[in-house]
């Protein structure tokens, strides 16, 4: 009924698509560059994230450790609290790390920068559910271009 | 009072035809534990599958060049063109790929499996298996659902790696973007689980519906020369508009907003 022919064949696409998969796999998508392993949250309340999104990257000195997992608005005094999920691998931060949200080239997507800060004896880790108290917002062009037009003036 | 009868008979036909069509399903779902269906499933895979092969890598070779070529001549413009490696990417992963693929497979394999089973039908081979006492839907339909609901994601996925291969082929090779960009920048915005499994969710989908529909049409048909000929055609008439129809509210639910 099946002749070895067909089954020859039937095994050769099998075996195509196996390696277009991989090939997509490998060469295309990233599975996460963090890894799917364990991760802990830490928040950090910006004055304005820009156009910070959920899923956004978060980065020290270049290299991805985690994703932004959830912005809301703080109901109390409406700033917006921005939920960073950072791969367990890195957990020694010290409380005085700083994050700030930049831009990755001149049209580039916003992430969060983390830059950590010093560590004395008496300077605890940050842990899951801590908010970074140290923050800079992103740099909005309106903002920027309002302040220069201000300062000329004043001169 | 003939307008209103003949409003209920077309509503009663169309619920009858749902229901051949659940049946048609049903016997074709039920028959997937069988051993002995294997070799018939493979026999039928390369039917569906194999032979559709050559038309899906070509097409997606040339989506892909296409894809690059029009990018590049929009992204230029814009100094972006570093951007061609995901825009190519993400279009074919996310759309093209799945949409692409299910048309032709409509028109390469649906349309041969309505045929194939349409003249069975007219040549009274089904109604001859039944006389003894060989189910045709477990022995012909069956397989021939399986195979065409195996081989099309694996065709997506195919079409998929070629079209942004591509895309490397004209971007890189041929207008000189910097091959490490194209890959690279494809590398960090194309997710794993977002964009290719999604798409070959899309494409399962769409080779459930367009086999359901082919074989469907084929049982169904009126077993004469014209039957078989309109049986063909709705099968690739249907088949498109099923397609294009669900893809809308696949990419709602998948990419729409959250």
């Amino acid at each position: 009924m099946t002749s070895r022919k067909t089954e020859i064949l039937v095994g050769l696409f099998v075996a195509l698509a196996i390696a277009a998969t991989l090939m997509l796999a490998m060469n295309v998508a990233n599975q996460g560059s963090v890894g799917n392993g364990e991760t802990y949250n830490l928040y950090a309340k910006f004055d304005n994230i820009g156009g910070l999104k959920v899923r956004s990257s978060v980065k020290v000195g270049g290299v991805t450790i985690g994703r932004v997992e959830n912005i809301h608005l703080d109901p109390e005094d409406f700033t917006p609290v921005v939920t960073l999920s950072i791969s367990k691998q890195y957990i020694e931060f010290p409380e005085t790390s700083s994050v700030s949200i930049l831009t990755s080239g001149l049209l580039g997507e916003q992430y969060v920068g983390l830059q950590p800060g010093f560590s004395i004896d008496d300077i605890e880790n940050l842990a899951d559910g801590d908010y970074i108290a140290d923050t800079k917002s992103a740099l909005v062009l309106e903002d920027l271009i309002g302040q220069f037009l201000f300062s000329r003036d004043s001169e | 009072m003939d307008w209103l009868a003949n409003l209920g008979r077309a509503t009663l036909d169309r619920f009858a035809a749902v229901g051949r069509a659940s049946y048609v399903l049903y016997g074709a779902l039920i028959a997937v534990p069988q051993l002995k269906n294997i070799p018939l499933t493979i026999r039928q895979m390369y039917v569906v599958g194999v032979q559709s092969l050559s038309i899906i890598m070509v097409s997606g070779l040339f989506i892909g060049m296409v894809m690059a070529l029009q990018g590049y001549t929009i992204l230029v413009d814009y100094g972006a063109e570093g951007s061609l490696g995901p825009m190519v990417a993400l279009s074919i992963l996310r759309e093209l790929g799945p949409v692409v693929t299910a048309l032709l497979f409509a028109g390469r394999a649906g349309s041969a499996l309505t045929a194939e089973i349409g003249l069975m039908k007219a040549t009274e081979q089904l109604s001859s298996l039944e006389m003894m006492a060989v189910d045709p839907l477990r022995r012909i339909i069956a397989p021939r659902f399986w195979a065409g609901i195996i081989s099309m994601p694996m065709l997506t996925v195919i079409f998929s790696a070629i079209g942004i291969l591509g895309g490397h082929l004209v971007g890189v090779e041929w207008l000189g973007v910097d091959a490490g960009s194209y890959w690279s920048i494809m590398q960090s915005t194309v997710e794993w689980n977002e964009d290719v499994m999604n798409g070959v969710i899309k494409s399962v989908v769409f080779a459930f519906v367009v086999t359901w529909i082919a074989i469907f049409k084929g049982y169904d048909s009126i077993p004469t020369s014209e039957g078989i000929s309109a049986a063909t055609t709705q099968t690739v008439v249907y088949s498109s508009l099923a397609v294009l129809g669900l893809d809308f509210v696949l990419t709602a639910i998948m990419f729409g907003i959250e």
